[in-house]
C-alpha cells in the first residue's frame, strides 16, 4: 500500500545537503514552506477567534443583564458597545473565517492534494501571512487607541464611518479602514497563489476531475474573491479619503452619494459570503466521502454547481439594500436573484444526503461535524428565503431574525466546517490522533449549546427586536420579562458553549504531543496526501517519489478490490 | 471522471513523466491580479458614473470647476499608447534575438515616463486653477482616477526597469518579460477608457 511507495526514513534527511537547522525564528516566522504558513494562518485565526468570542461574551452579558459589571470586563458603555459588536463581526468574518478556511486549509492541502513539493510562489505566500499578521494587529491596535475602536458596524456605511463628528472614533475608524484594506492585500496574494498553483503544479496524470472537491472549491472561492474585492478597495480608498483628508465620495451635502458605499460593499460583501462558504462544503464533502466509504455522488454536478453559485452571487447583492432607497422594480429583480441562489446551494446539501446514502457511515468526529453542516446550514439556508424576498424583508431587515439567520450560516461555515477539517486533517498536520471521546463531547457542547442561542433570536427577531442596540430597557415593547428570558437563554448558552471549548483546546494539547501515533493513512483515504509522512517533511515527498495519479479521489468501496479504498497514486 | 470510473477508470490513461504548464506562473499569476485590477477600476468606473448622473443640476464639471485639459492630455495618451506599440516590437525582438530588445525596451520605458511626467505638470497646473481633491466629487474622482492609474504605470514602470536591468545582465527570461510587459499592457489599455470616462 502507501507504504511501499513513500520510504519512511530517508524521507526527513534526503535532498538537502549541507543545510543546518535554522534559528527557530527563521524556520516559524520566515518560513516559505506551505505547511508552516498553513500553520501560522491557522493559530492566528484560533487566536482572533477567541478574541472574537471574548466580545460576543461581553456583549451577550450586556444583552441579556443590562448594567451588569461583566465579569472579566467590567461595566459596557454604549460605545464600547458598539465597538464590540463590530469588531466581533469584522474579525470573525475577515480574521476567523478567511484566513482558516481559505488561507490555512487552502495552503496546507493544495500542494499536499496535488503532489505538489509546495505552492509556485512561496515567498509571495510568505509575505501574504505577513501583510495578514500586520492587519490583524492594526485591528487589535485599533481598540486601544483614543476614542475607542470603531464601533460602526463591520459594513461600515458611511456617513456614520466617514465622519468623525458622528462616529467619535476619528483614529479607530481609519485604523480598522486600514486593516480591512491589508488583509485583502494578504488574500489578494494568497489567491494568485491558490490558483496558479492548482492549475500548474498538479501531479502527472491528475486531470481537472481528478482534483479533490476541497480544493475545487477553495480556488473557486479564491476566483470570487479576486473578482468582487476589487470594487470593495476602490470603495475602500474613497472611503478613506474622505475619513483623513476630507474628500466628498459619500457626503450628500458636497455631491457624493453615501448608498453607493453599500453597492461597493455588497458587490463584494455578498460573493464573500460563498467565499467562505465553499471552502466548507468542499471540507464537509470531501470527509462525508471518506467516512460513507463511497464515492461522492456526481463530481461533476457538484463542481458545475459550485461555479454556478460562484456566478449567481455577483447579481444578488442589492437585496441589502431593499429599504435602503432602491428602485422597488429593482428589488424585484434581485428578489428573484436571491431566491435562484438557493437552488444551488439545496442542490450541493442534496448531492451530500445522497453521497451518505447506502454508504458505511462511520461516525467519527469529523463525520459527525459534517453532518452538523448539513443540518445546521439547512436552517440558515431555508431562514434565509424570508430575508430574500422584498416584502418580507421589509419587516425583518436589521432584525434579530436577519442576525440569527447569517449565525446560522457562517457558525456552521467558519466554526463547524472548520473543527471538522481540523479533526480531519489534525493526523496529517502533527501526525498524532486526536482522542475521539473528547471530540465527541466537545461536538455535543458545542451542537447544542449553538441552537438554543439562536434559535431563541429568531423568535426575537420576529417580536421585532431591532440589532445594535444596547439597552433594551429604553424601549418598552421590547424590555417585557419574555423577551429577557430569551435573551437570558441565548447568552447562558453562548456561556455552555464556550465552557465546552475548552475541552477542545485541551484535546488538541494532549493530542498533539501525547496522543497516539496515526501513521500515514489513518483515515484509510484515497488522497494524495495520505501516502506521505505524517507530519510531512520539507518538501512534502522525497524529490524521486513525487506522486503520481492514476484515478479520481473518490475511489470508495471498488468491486473488483479486496479493500474498500483505491488511492489515486496507485498503478493498480 | 465519475461516469467511467465505475467500470475501470485506468483504462486509457498515459501518464507524462512531467506537466508542462499551458502558461507559465509568473504570467498566470499577473493575468489573475490582472483581472482583479480590472475590477478594481471597474468599481472607480461605476461610482464616477453613479455621482456624475445625481450631479446638481446635472452640471458636470460642476459650477465653478475648471474644465479638464481635454486636447493636451489626448497628446499626453498618444505617448502611452505608442509605447505599447513599441513593447510589443519589444518583445518580438527578444524573440528574434535577446539583445535586439534592449532599444524598444527601452523607449517603452521612456514613453511611459514622459506620459507620466506630462500628467504630473498637468496636475500642478489644475491645482493652481483651484481644482482640488476637497473642492468636489469632480475634482475628487479626478485625482482618484487618474492617481489609480498613475500609481499602477509607476509601479509598471518598475516592472520594465527591472527586466531591463535583467536583460542588461544576460538574464531575463520570456516569461519574465512576458509577466512585467501584461502589467504594462493593461495600464496602457485601461487608459482610453479612464480617459473616456474621466475627461470626456
Amino acid at each position: 500500500m502507501a507504504d511501499t511507495v513513500v520510504d519512511v526514513h530517508q524521507h526527513e534527511h534526503a535532498g538537502h545537503d549541507g543545510h543546518h537547522d535554522p534559528h527557530w525564528i527563521v524556520k516559524y516566522l520566515w518560513s516559505t514552506d506551505h505547511k508552516i504558513i498553513a500553520m501560522q494562518y491557522l493559530f492566528t485565526g484560533m487566536f482572533m477567534g477567541i478574541i472574537g468570542a471574548y466580545m460576543a461574551y461581553v456583549f451577550r452579558m450586556q444583552l441579556a443583564f443590562p448594567g451588569i459589571s461583566v465579569p472579566g470586563f467590567g461595566q459596557v458603555s454604549p460605545g464600547e458597545y458598539n465597538s464590540l459588536i463590530t469588531n466581533h463581526g469584522s474579525i470573525m468574518i475577515f480574521w476567523v473565517a478567511m484566513p482558516v478556511l481559505i488561507a490555512a486549509f487552502g495552503n496546507y492541502l493544495i500542494p499536499l492534494m496535488i503532489g505538489a513539493d509546495d505552492m509556485v510562489f512561496p515567498r509571495i505566500n510568505r509575505l501574504s501571512y505577513q501583510i495578514f499578521l500586520v492587519s490583524a494587529i492594526i485591528l487589535l491596535a485599533s481598540l486601544f487607541v483614543e476614542g475607542g475602536g470603531f464601533g460602526g458596524a463591520w459594513t461600515s456605511y458611511p456617513p456614520l464611518s466617514a465622519e468623525g463628528d458622528y462616529n467619535q472614533t476619528n483614529l479607530g475608524s481609519s485604523l480598522w479602514l486600514l486593516a480591512v484594506a491589508l488583509e485583502f492585500v494578504a488574500f489578494l496574494l494568497g489567491g494568485i497563489n491558490f490558483i496558479t498553483t492548482l492549475m500548474n503544479s498538479r501531479a502527472p496524470g491528475m486531470k481537472a476531475y481528478d482534483i479533490p472537491m476541497v480544493l475545487w472549491m477553495i480556488v473557486i472561492a479564491s476566483i470570487l474573491f479576486m473578482l468582487s474585492v476589487g470594487p470593495l478597495i476602490a470603495g475602500a480608498v474613497m472611503l478613506f479619503f474622505d475619513q483623513t483628508i476630507n474628500t466628498g465620495f459619500y457626503d450628500p451635502t458636497r455631491g457624493g452619494d453615501p448608498i453607493l458605499w453599500q453597492h461597493l460593499f455588497w458587490f463584494f460583501g455578498h460573493p464573500e459570503v460563498y467565499v467562505v462558504l465553499l471552502p466548507a462544503i468542499g471540507i464537509t464533502v470531501d470527509v462525508i466521502a471518506t467516512f460513507a466509504r463511497k464515492k461522492i455522488f456526481g463530481y461533476k454536478l457538484v463542481l458545475y454547481t459550485a461555479v454556478a453559485t460562484g456566478v449567481l452571487s455577483f447579481f444578488v447583492w442589492a437585496h441589502h439594500q431593499f429599504i435602503a432607497g432602491i428602485d422597488p422594480r429593482m428589488a424585484n429583480v434581485f428578489t428573484i436573484t436571491t431566491l435562484l441562489i438557493s437552488v444551488p446551494i439545496a442542490e450541493l446539501l442534496f448531492v451530500m444526503i445522497a453521497t451518505l446514502y447506502g454508504g458505511s457511515i462511520r461516525l467519527t468526529t469529523p463525520m459527525l461535524w459534517a453532518l452538523a453542516f448539513i443540518a445546521e446550514f439547512l436552517i440558515g439556508g431555508v431562514t434565509g428565503i424570508f430575508l430574500g424576498a422584498s416584502g418580507a424583508d421589509i419587516y425583518f431587515h436589521d432584525t434579530y431574525f436577519v442576525l440569527a439567520h447569517f449565525h446560522y450560516t457562517f457558525f456552521p461555515i467558519a466554526i463547524i466546517g472548520t473543527f471538522c477539517g481540523f479533526t480531519y486533517w489534525f493526523p496529517k498536520m502533527f501526525g498524532r490522533m486526536m482522542n475521539d471521546t473528547l471530540g465527541k463531547i466537545h461536538f455535543w457542547g458545542t451542537i447544542i449549546p449553538f441552537n438554543f442561542i439562536f434559535i431563541p433570536l429568531f423568535v426575537l427577531g420576529m417580536g421585532g427586536q431591532h440589532r445594535r442596540i444596547y439597552n433594551f430597557q429604553h424601549f418598552p415593547e421590547l424590555a417585557g420579562p419574555e423577551m429577557y428570558s430569551l435573551r437570558q437563554i441565548a447568552t447562558i448558552s453562548l456561556l455552555i458553549m464556550l465552557a465546552f471549548q475548552a475541552v477542545f483546546f485541551f484535546n488538541m494539547f494532549w493530542s498533539w504531543f501525547k496522543g497516539e501515533k496515526a501513521g500515514k493513512n489513518p483515515w484509510k483515504a484515497n488522497t494524495l496526501e495520505w501516502t506521505t509522512e505524517s507530519p510531512p517533511g520539507h518538501g512534502n515527498w522525497p524529490p524521486d517519489q513525487m506522486p503520481v495519479v492514476y484515478r479520481g479521489p473518490y475511489e470508495y468501496g471498488h468491486p473488483d478490490r479486496e479493500e474498500d479504498y483505491w488511492p489515486q497514486h496507485l498503478p493498480s | 471522471m465519475s461516469s467511467s470510473s465505475a467500470t475501470y477508470p485506468m483504462e486509457g490513461r498515459s501518464i507524462p513523466e512531467r506537466r508542462e504548464p499551458l502558461i507559465p506562473n509568473g504570467v498566470l499569476g499577473m493575468l489573475i491580479f490582472i483581472f482583479t485590477e480590472v475590477m478594481f477600476f471597474s468599481g472607480l468606473i461605476s461610482a464616477h458614473a453613479i455621482v456624475k448622473s445625481q450631479a446638481a443640476g446635472q452640471m458636470w464639471p460642476p459650477y465653478g470647476q475648471p474644465r479638464l485639459p481635454v486636447e493636451e492630455t489626448a497628446l499626453n495618451s498618444l505617448a502611452l499608447l505608442v509605447s505599447g506599440v513599441v513593447l510589443v516590437l519589444a518583445w518580438f525582438a527578444f524573440k528574434r534575438e535577446k539583445p535586439a530588445a534592449r532599444i524598444p525596451l527601452f523607449m517603452a520605458m521612456l514613453l511611459g515616463i514622459a506620459f507620466v511626467g506630462l500628467q504630473g505638470v498637468e496636475w500642478a497646473a489644475l491645482l493652481a486653477d483651484g481644482l482640488t481633491i476637497q473642492s468636489s466629487t469632480y475634482g475628487a474622482f479626478f485625482y482618484l482616477m487618474v492617481g489609480a492609474h498613475g500609481v499602477h504605470a509607476i509601479g509598471a514602470l518598475g516592472g520594465l526597469a527591472w527586466a531591463f536591468h535583467k536583460l542588461d545582465r544576460e538574464e531575463l527570461t520570456s516569461a519574465q518579460l512576458a509577466t512585467v510587459s501584461a502589467f504594462w499592457y493593461f495600464v496602457v489599455l485601461v487608459w482610453p477608457v479612464l480617459y473616456w470616462t474621466v475627461y470626456l
